[in-house]
């Protein structure tokens, strides 16, 4: 699915509103999510899951194909963890076995 | 790490303040956007949100893990996890950059 067919989806549900309006609601959630992260705040949305910022600190990397030494800056980069519902979600069906309880990492 | 956590409530905000319509309406429709996302990878599908990124699920076979604190072995049955790739536009603005549509956000 990709951001047209989501907003259609939701227009079709929403017959009161017009198409532009759906493209805006869907662009304000995603410009809101973005936003947070560019300030280094961390969205979490309970039962889909939580996006974060991690920061790589500047490091000296190597060309891999001349083997050569070049200096890679400190960068930001966007990280998203599962949320605990989204993750049983996902297992319910085709006969995948449910996550066990035992791997716990906190959770959202 | 500055300590602000964005929740629905703000994205609900977000929503109310960009398009004319009641605070529940805003609610109800920041649900629905993530309820279609969800039902979207349930059944297996990739969701891709063009200058965002794209969520794809993966399967996973068995494989032997390990019990962290007992150091005893135990198998992880197959699954299907969830990934976050995002877009390039998404990782330039985190870093600070200006990309051209910025006039989206406006």
């Amino acid at each position: 699915m990709i951001k047209s067919e989501l907003v259609q989806r939701i227009a079709a549900q929403n017959p009161h509103l017009y198409q532009r309006d759906v493209e805006n609601i869907v662009n304000a959630i995603l410009n809101e999510i973005t936003g947070a992260m560019s300030q280094g705040d961390r969205v979490e949305l309970r039962g889909f899951g939580a996006f974060s910022v991690k920061h790589r600190p500047a490091r000296t990397g190597r060309n891999p194909r001349t083997g050569a030494h070049v200096s890679v800056e400190q960068k930001s980069v966007p990280f998203f963890k599962t949320g605990k519902e989204m993750r049983e979600r996902l297992n319910k069906l085709d006969g995948h076995a449910a996550p066990d309880a035992g791997d716990d990492d906190s959770d959202d | 790490m500055s300590g602000k956590t964005v929740t629905r409530a703000d994205l609900c905000e977000a929503v109310y303040q960009k398009v004319g319509l009641s605070r529940t309406e805003s609610a109800s429709l920041v649900e629905l956007v993530l309820k279609e996302i969800t039902d979207c990878l349930e059944r297996g599908e990739t969701v891709k949100l063009s200058s965002f990124g794209s969520f794809v699920v993966r399967k996973k076979g068995q494989r032997i893990g390990r019990n962290p604190k007992t150091g005893k072995e135990v198998p992880i049955s197959p699954r299907r996890v969830m990934v976050f790739k995002p877009s390039a536009i998404l990782k330039q603005r985190i870093n600070g950059h200006n990309v051209a549509d910025e006039v989206e956000r406006a």
